[in-house]
């Protein structure tokens, strides 16, 4: 039998994008802003969410979604501040994906959310190959990995749209040098926004929530201007 | 679809956190998901062919892309068992990183720390080559 060849041409995880695009639109509907924080394991990405959670729950309803291999360790910690969380466990894998997110987002009211954190597992290759429906990508490096990560992982860094630089307080201990890590970070990313911040001390957190407070409500006003245009 | 043998949604009865678990997933490894949304595509246009069987599946596999191609091998050989796919050859062809000068288009291949144009030295450059994922074609009878 003659054999045939297809052209495909088609990306393997085209069924995962095409599952974001279905979260993201279901975000949107519910103007819930949505972060996807990655990070390796142990940069600061649950502290960051904490740090969040006790400057805003106050004014803005909060959400998490926690990814973790196992375990509900940083859940019961969002949880412990009253805030609506879902824990996924990926039992062994490296990532969340669109349809994970997707069970997370069944398990959340989302009509009483405004801002929403989707913690990622701790990775710095896999999780920025899957789409999982957010507004924005935020990455956290912070201080003791070293200032040659962005060379080792460069797509995430690439295609993050911000980039938190975490545990400055440890500075004095370490040979980090914040001028060669921004050189190689804007060098890969010239859109990117660098927030150096200490979730330890609060150092530089507030430059941060600025910048949070105003994506918050550019995102309220293009829901309001989006009901405004369909009435 | 990928993950579509996920158990029931398991509800945590001491805390009130709504607990996903994935734990008992027959496949956890990276290569397990990719391995068998590649699958199914490949499945999906052998079908749309009425082909009767699959032998070669090419692929185009970055170096950022995270993917290992003995790992999908591996899960291939299990998950295409009773398939149309089962004993297809898989073709990885790898993609190296590689890197676009903003300043004066200069395509290159990045090394350790080196990173600046060699043609211009400028430190800003674009990645262009290496995040690929995706099948180019099948061979089908």
């Amino acid at each position: 039998m003659a054999v045939k060849v297809i052209t495909v041409g088609e990306k393997i995880l085209g069924t995962n994008d095409a599952k974001a695009e279905e979260n993201k639109n279901r975000l949107e509907k519910n103007g819930i802003f949505t972060i996807n924080i990655m990070s390796s394991p142990g940069a600061g990405k649950t502290s960051l969410i904490l740090a969040a959670i006790k400057r805003f729950s106050r004014d803005i309803r909060i959400g998490v979604v926690e990814g973790d291999v196992a375990s509900s360790v940083d859940a019961e910690k969002v949880n412990a501040l009253g805030i609506p969380v879902v824990q996924i466990n990926t039992g062994g894998g490296c990532h969340l994906d669109a349809f994970m997110v997707e069970k997370g987002l069944n398990n959340l009211n989302l009509e009483e959310i405004d801002l929403l954190f989707i913690e990622n597992v701790g990775n710095l290759i896999c999780p920025n190959a899957y789409l999982l429906g957010e507004d924005i990508r935020l990455m956290i490096a912070s201080m003791p990995e070293g200032d040659d990560k962005p060379y080792k992982y460069p797509a995430m860094f690439a295609d993050s749209d911000v980039v938190i630089l975490n545990k400055t307080d440890l500075l004095p201990y370490l040979d980090f040098s914040e001028k060669s890590f921004r050189e190689v970070v804007t060098g890969l990313n010239p859109d990117v926004i660098i927030f150096p911040v200490s979730c330890k001390t609060g150092s530089g957190l507030t430059a941060w929530f600025t910048w949070l407070e105003g994506a918050l409500k550019a995102k309220k006003k293009s829901k309001s201007d989006g009901k405004n245009k369909h009435s | 679809m990928p993950f579509s043998h996920l158990p029931a949604l398991l509800h945590s009865s001491i805390m009130k956190i709504a607990h996903l678990n994935y734990l008992h997933r027959e496949e956890p490894m990276h290569e397990a998901g990719i391995t068998e949304s590649m699958l199914s595509l490949a499945l999906e246009k052998a079908g749309e062919a009425q082909a009767k069987k699959i032998i070669r599946i090419n692929l185009v596999i970055g170096e950022l892309s995270g993917v290992v191609g003995d790992c999908v091998q591996f899960y291939f050989d299990a998950l295409s068992k009773n398939t149309i796919a089962e004993g297809a050859a898989l073709n990885f062809e790898s993609k190296p990183v590689q890197i676009r000068c903003r300043k004066c288009r200069a395509v290159f291949s990045p090394t350790n720390h080196q990173w600046a144009c060699p043609e211009c030295h400028e430190m800003s450059a674009e990645i262009v080559s290496g995040r690929e994922c995706y099948m180019e074609s099948i061979e089908v009878e």
